[in-house]
This record gives structure tokens, sequence and C-alpha cells, in this order.
């Protein structure tokens, strides 16, 4: 038999292009809007979540407009009153948490990739996918409803009592969120099926790529949590509409339990959110370092560990809202369990880039920007779970700032290096080169303006969600809207160059950034069956040894 | 990873199109026992979120007696303990004929998994009458949820025990009483394609699946019983 050596992590893609792909194989809205493949649906989904992003970044570019000065003037007129301004960070919160972030990788990215990088045709259940982006939709149109019909007012986070008294379509709003979770369920689901039963021949536990370890671990959180955020937004409506004394004082109900509930949910979400993101990270890394992974198992472990510690945190929630002493410290200190899982993930990115042999193009400078940014996330979050601390940061710019560096400075920062990474992959263009990393660059500055700030103004005692400030905070509250600006601008230049690269024909080589992981086997973009063979696979999944083949 | 190619045979359509040697062999599955584990598993998943969906109302029924423990035990007199009875004997049957049509679709013995498909259908619409006949005297008596509550002569005056108790029952028992809805929509579609011969040890997923779901809507009651009809 004839061998040649071949480098696993070469670039390749010279090999002649198949005619027909999964963008081309059939036209018209219906081919696209009841098809059953995962690619089609993926990109379905990532239209969608972008769509969210830009009207929930457009409301978080309004509110801090509105907090440039304490008077809220703006070329002499107030650019918003405080019900209105309560309205807008209440609809910021709520797209960017359900429409966005808990779609924004699984959906999306996750619908697109996992089934390649498992070596199947499909995801296990496909009509059950199409379902899924359908609640989607339905929740999303219900969302803007509520919207027009005069927006709500409660934060993100639905407390009773205030959401059991305000007026406003509240419920309309709950039972879209209701819909939407039901959404993250079938895409979980999903997920754990196919994971299961659909890996290529030869595919072990252990030679799963590890972003399918991060997705798995979100899928386990999203179907085991996310029902119960369900019943308890039912119970709330029921609350609003039959007064069932569950939740509001006044008729003998208990307000924290209402916390209690959400929280069971709402904590394991933040990892719904998180740990995609950790997954993305985790193909970044050791692609452009050319390098095997650094300590699979243990983050292969880790991912499924935060899984399991994200059921038990809930309750740091809640430290001053009269829960039991003793519940606080066993709170606090489950907490910071949480440090372990995620200490070892960073290290062992870190210990992968030692020695690799670094190349810096745009989805690594987004890997490296999530690194800087998630470890001041995380370490921030030990200040938060520290009872003493914790007292007198509670509900101040601090938190703000926390949250956003996980979750923005975490998940969207892999997510935008996700989506240039795999960007070849689902359109078969390449993006400009330059645009790219300068887009980054920005991004990073202007993120730490807005949001390191915020922990200066949370330390000094700015309360969060207030439309009023004392006007000591001016100078901090307007660097901070600066620093929206520049983020924004990066944005939008992120989607003129991406969307400027559609216009191009398709150069994208199958393999662009010599990735050893299935999805870089089948030509960009793939064909409507993924591989022209079903793969089968015989070597680890960050495996950069030259090796033969036939 | 390398890869190699292998033979295998060469797939149909995309979508749902099937293999060209049995029509409900679905393209991205090697094998029909490969789709039929990988269905079981996700409706076991399914089942899960069930569970966790009614775990919510059984943790707030929990606290809820904790906060009024004599309001509960004397709403719950007014529940008649026979009638909770009669349906949980009637949803045991139908867990028992449930798997007898199963257990006859595997075997290939249509006649059969009809007949027992309708036995099935039978007990969860007196399941259904029961319920009617219950709701019906409590909406009478005024025993309401929340703020409908209505009813005279309860000893603690003032108090939103009661009306919080009828709230949870007519909530947890309302949302089980969906459930069998759905489930006698559920049975009726596979009767109808049991009817039509489609059924076979072949191909028996969906009745499998479907059986899947009535034994945890059996059992949610199982619990539901005793903690509203049976409590001191």
């Amino acid at each position: 038999m004839d061998y040649q050596v071949l480098t696993m992590g070469a670039k390749t893609g010279s090999l002649p292009r198949p005619r027909k792909n999964y963008l081309n194989e059939s036209h018209g809205f219906m081919s696209w809007a009841g098809t059953l493949d995962h690619k089609r649906i993926g990109i379905m989904y990532l239209v969608g979540v972008m769509t969210a992003f830009l009207m929930g970044g457009t409301f978080a570019l309004l509110v801090r407009l509105t907090l440039l000065t304490p008077t809220h003037m703006l070329f002499g007129k107030v650019l918003m009153t405080a019900e209105t301004y309560n309205r807008v960070f209440t609809l910021h919160g709520a797209i960017m948490v359900f429409l966005f972030i808990i779609p924004a990788v699984p959906a999306s990215l996750g619908n697109f990739v996992l089934p390649l990088m498992l070596g199947a045709k499909d995801v296990a259940f496909p009509r059950l996918n199409l379902a899924s982006f359908y609640l989607w939709v339905t929740g999303a149109l219900m969302a803007i409803l509520a919207m027009v019909l005069g927006a709500v007012d409660t934060g993100w986070t639905f407390y009773t009592p205030y959401s059991t008294t305000t007026d406003g379509p509240v419920t309309l709003m709950t039972s879209a969120v209701f819909v939407l979770g039901f959404s993250s369920i079938f895409t979980g689901l999903n997920f754990i099926a196919t994971v299961h039963k659909l890996r290529a021949p030869g595919m072990g536990w252990f030679d799963l790529p590890l972003f399918i370890w991060g997705i798995y671990s979100t899928a386990l959180i999203q179907v085991l949590a996310t029902p119960v955020l369900g019943i308890t937004l039912v119970l709330l409506m029921l609350e609003r509409g039959f007064g069932i004394g569950i939740f509001d004082p006044r008729i003998g109900g208990d307000p924290v339990l209402f916390q209690h509930f959400f929280w069971f949910y709402s904590h394991p979400a933040v990892y719904i959110m998180i740990l995609p993101g950790m997954a993305i990270i985790s193909e970044l890394i050791p692609t452009f370092s050319h390098k095997t992974i650094f300590g699979y198992r243990a983050i292969a472990y880790s991912s499924v560990s935060l899984a399991l510690v994200s059921f038990i945190v809930w309750g740091h929630h809640m430290f001053v809202a009269g829960q039991s002493q003793l519940a606080t410290v066993v709170f606090s200190a489950l907490t910071f369990l949480v440090a372990i899982p995620s200490g070892v993930k960073v290290f062992n990115w870190l210990c992968t880039m030692y020695e690799g042999n670094i190349s810096l193009e745009t989805p690594m400078c987004y890997a490296i920007s999530f690194l800087i940014l998630f470890t001041i996330g995380g370490l921030t979050g030990i200040f938060l779970g520290t009872l003493s601390t914790d007292v007198h940061l509670t509900d101040t710019y601090f938190v703000v700032a926390h949250f956003h560096f996980v979750m923005m400075g975490g998940t969207v920062t892999a997510f935008l290096g996700g989506l240039h990474y795999w960007w070849p992959k689902m359109t078969g263009r390449m993006y400009s080169e330059k645009w790219g990393r300068t887009a980054c660059v920005l991004y990073t500055v202007g993120f730490n303006m807005t949001f390191l700030t915020q922990f200066f103004l949370g330390s000094k005692g700015m309360p969060r969600r207030y439309y009023n400030y004392l006007d000591q905070f001016q100078p901090l509250h307007a660097f901070s809207t600066m620093g929206s600006w520049v983020l924004g601008l990066s944005l939008f230049m992120t989607l003129a160059y991406l969307l400027a690269s559609l216009r191009k024909p398709m150069d994208a080589p199958d393999n662009p950034w010599g990735g050893t992981t299935l999805e870089w086997q089948c030509s960009s973009p793939p064909i409507m069956h993924n591989f022209e063979d079903q793969p089968v696979v015989a070597r680890d999944p960050y495996d950069y040894r030259p090796v033969k083949v036939r | 990873m390398s890869t190699t190619s292998v033979d295998l045979p060469s797939h149909g359509g995309h979508g749902d199109a099937g293999h060209i040697d049995d029509p409900h062999h679905q393209h991205h599955f090697t094998t029909m026992e490969q789709q039929f584990d990988t269905a079981k598993l996700g409706m076991w998943l399914f089942l899960a979120t069930e569970i966790l969906l009614f775990g919510g109302l059984f943790v707030g029924f929990g606290m809820m007696q904790g906060r009024y423990p004599r309001e509960f035990v004397e709403a719950h007199e007014h529940l008649v303990r026979w009638q909770g009875a009669l349906n949980t004997v009637v949803l045991l049957f139908s867990s028992f004929t449930m798997v007898m049509a199963v257990q006859s679709a595997k075997n290939n013995k249509k006649d059969k998994t009809v007949f027992f498909l309708f036995l099935t259908i039978i007990c969860a619409c007196i399941f259904l009458v029961v319920k009617y006949f219950e709701y019906s005297h409590k909406f009478e008596e005024g025993w309401l949820p929340g703020k409908f509550y209505s009813a005279k002569g309860d000893s603690i005056p003032g108090s939103h025990g009661y009306a919080t108790f009828f709230a949870f029952y007519f909530m947890m028992t309302g949302l089980h009483g969906i459930h069998i809805l759905a489930g006698i929509g559920l049975l009726s579609w596979i009767l109808m394609r049991a009817k039509r011969g489609e059924f076979s040890n072949a191909y028996y997923t969906p009745v499998d699946l479907v059986g899947l779901y009535w034994h945890i809507v059996d059992l949610i009651w199982i619990y539901l019983f005793p903690l509203y009809y049976l409590i001191q």
C-alpha cells in the first residue's frame, strides 16, 4: 500500500469543491422554512439571535446614553423618564438573557457544528430541532408584542411582589419566556441524544472534541433546570390572575420562595450561558497554538462538574434577601467550589499555549481577549461569594460589572471568536483578517472602558438599576458611556465586514486554520449530508503529530 | 483525527424521506436499532423534564403546607376520598392495558394492540368523568383557588390557607388533567396508526414511547392521590 506522510494540522482544501452544498442544494423560502437540516436551522438561529443581539444592544446603548449626565439631558432635552428607563433596562436584560445569550452558542453555532464534529449526518431529532426554532420565533414575537403593548418594568428577574402588582403585560412577557424555555429544553434534549447515539464509529467519549463536552454539559442543565423556571413563571402568572397566595405576602405568600424558584433555574442558566463559551475556547486555543490540548480529561470533567455545581449554589443570589444564616454560609462555601473547575480550565488553556506555535488570527485574538476578561469576571465573582464583601456590594454596579465580564466578556467574546472560527465553514468565505483583528482590539478596549469602570462605580456605592445618581459619579458614568460607543462601533464594524464577505465568491479552503476535529474534514461549506463517506475515528481529537494516511 | 472511508450503504434523500428498505428508517441513523434507542433516550429525557415541572408544584405545596398545617388538613376533608381512590384504580388498570398494547404491537398482534389501546383510552375518559364530578362539586361549594374562594364555615376566619390549598389542588390536578387529555390525543393517534397496520416487531417505537408517557402520567397521580386525599 502507498502511504503519504501528512501533518494533520496542515491547511488543506485544494480538492475540487463539490458543486452542490447545503446552501445551494435547494432554493426558495420553503426550502429554508421547512428544512430539517441542522446546518440550515443553525443558520436561521444565527440570524435570529443576532437580530436579538442588535435589539438588546441598542437598548443597552440607550441606557448608557441616559446615564451620561445626572440630569439625563441631551441637547437640552430629557432623554427618557424614570419609567421609560426602567422599561428599557428590563428589555435590555430580558432580550439579552432569554433571546440572545441562552440560545446563542448552542442553538446557532452548536446546531451547525455538533453533528459535524461527531461525524453524524444530523442531530438525533431533526423535526424537534425545527420545532425548537419555531418556539424561539414564537417566544420572540410574544416578547416584542409585550414591548409594543407597553413594556415591562420589573427587570429580567420578575421579582415578586413588584411583578405581581405592577401594571403592564407581565403575563405576556413571562409567557414568552415560558415558550423560549421549551425551545431551549428541546435543543438540549436533542443534543444529549445526539452525543449519546450518533457518534462516528470509533469515537469514544474521550475522543469527543472538548466543544462537545461543553455543549453536552450545557444541554444537561437546559433539560434539568429549565422546567423549574417554566413552572415558576406559571405560578407567577396564576398569582397575578387568581391570587393563589404563594408569592404575594399580602395574601400569605412568600416572595423569597419566588427568588429560590427563580434562581434554582437562573443560576444554572448562568452556566448555560458560559459553558458553551468555554467550549469554543477549548477549540480555538489548541487550533491556533497548533498543539495538542493540555489536560484533555481535566477540561472534560470540569465542564460536567461545573454543570453539577451550578445546581447547588443558587442561594448566593439571596444573601441579603432574608434566608437563614446557616443557608447563607453553606451557599457561600459551595459557591467557592465554582472557582475550581473554572480555574482548571483557564490553567489548562494557558498550558496549551505554553510553547505552542501561536498564530494570532482573528479567532485567537478573541480567545486571548476571553482569557483576560473571563479571568477578571471570575475572580470578582469570588468577592461576591464572600459574605462580608457581598453585603456591601449587593445591588451595586460592582455586580453589574461582574456579570457583564462573565456574560459579555466571557460568552459574547467566545461567541464572536467561534463565529469567526466557523464562518468559513458556514459560508464558504473568508472575511478580512485586517478588519477582524482591528474590531477585536476595539472590542476589548471598549469593553474595558465600559465595564471595568463600573467596578469602581460599584465599590464607591453606586446602586444598580437606579435612574438618578449623585453628581460625584458623573465622570465615571460618562467614561463608561463613551466606552459603550467604542464597543458598539466594534460590533457594527464586525457586522459590516462579515456581511461584506458574503458578496465575494466562495474562497474558503476546507481547513483554513489547520484544525484537527472532524468538521474541518468536510468541504466548506459542507454538502447536505455533511460527509462524502462516513468518517471513522482512529486518533485523538487534538493530534498534531504527523500521520500516515492512505 | 484521521478518517478513512468505509463501505456503508448509501442513504437516500435528506429529511425524513427514509431508506428504501423501511420507510420508517430515517436517513441519519445507521440501523433501526440505533434509531429506536435514540428515540427512547429522548423520551426518557422528556419525562425527566416532566418530573421537574411537577417538582416545582410539589415543593410549593410542601412550603405552603408547612405554613398552614391545620388549614390544609381541614380543607382536604372536602375532597371525596372514594372518588380519588376510584381514579387511582382506573389509572393503574390503564397502565396495565398500556403494557399489554406495547407487548401486542411488539408481537405483531394488530387486533390486540388496537383493543388494548382502546381500553386505555376508555380508562382515561373514565378518569376525566370522575374528575368532572369532583370539580363541579367544588365549584358549587365555592372551594375555588385563591381570590375566587368563597366557601362559608371554615373554622379559622381570615386565613388564606383554604384558598391556597384549593389553588394547589386545582393547579396540580389541573396540570395532571391536561396531561391526561394530551395522552388521549396521543393514544388515539397511535390507535389509528395501529389500525392501519403500521406497527410490527420491526417498528413499534411510537407505541413504546406513548406507553412511557402514559406511565409517567399514572405515576404522578400515584403521588398526587395520597398528597391530597390522605393527608392527616
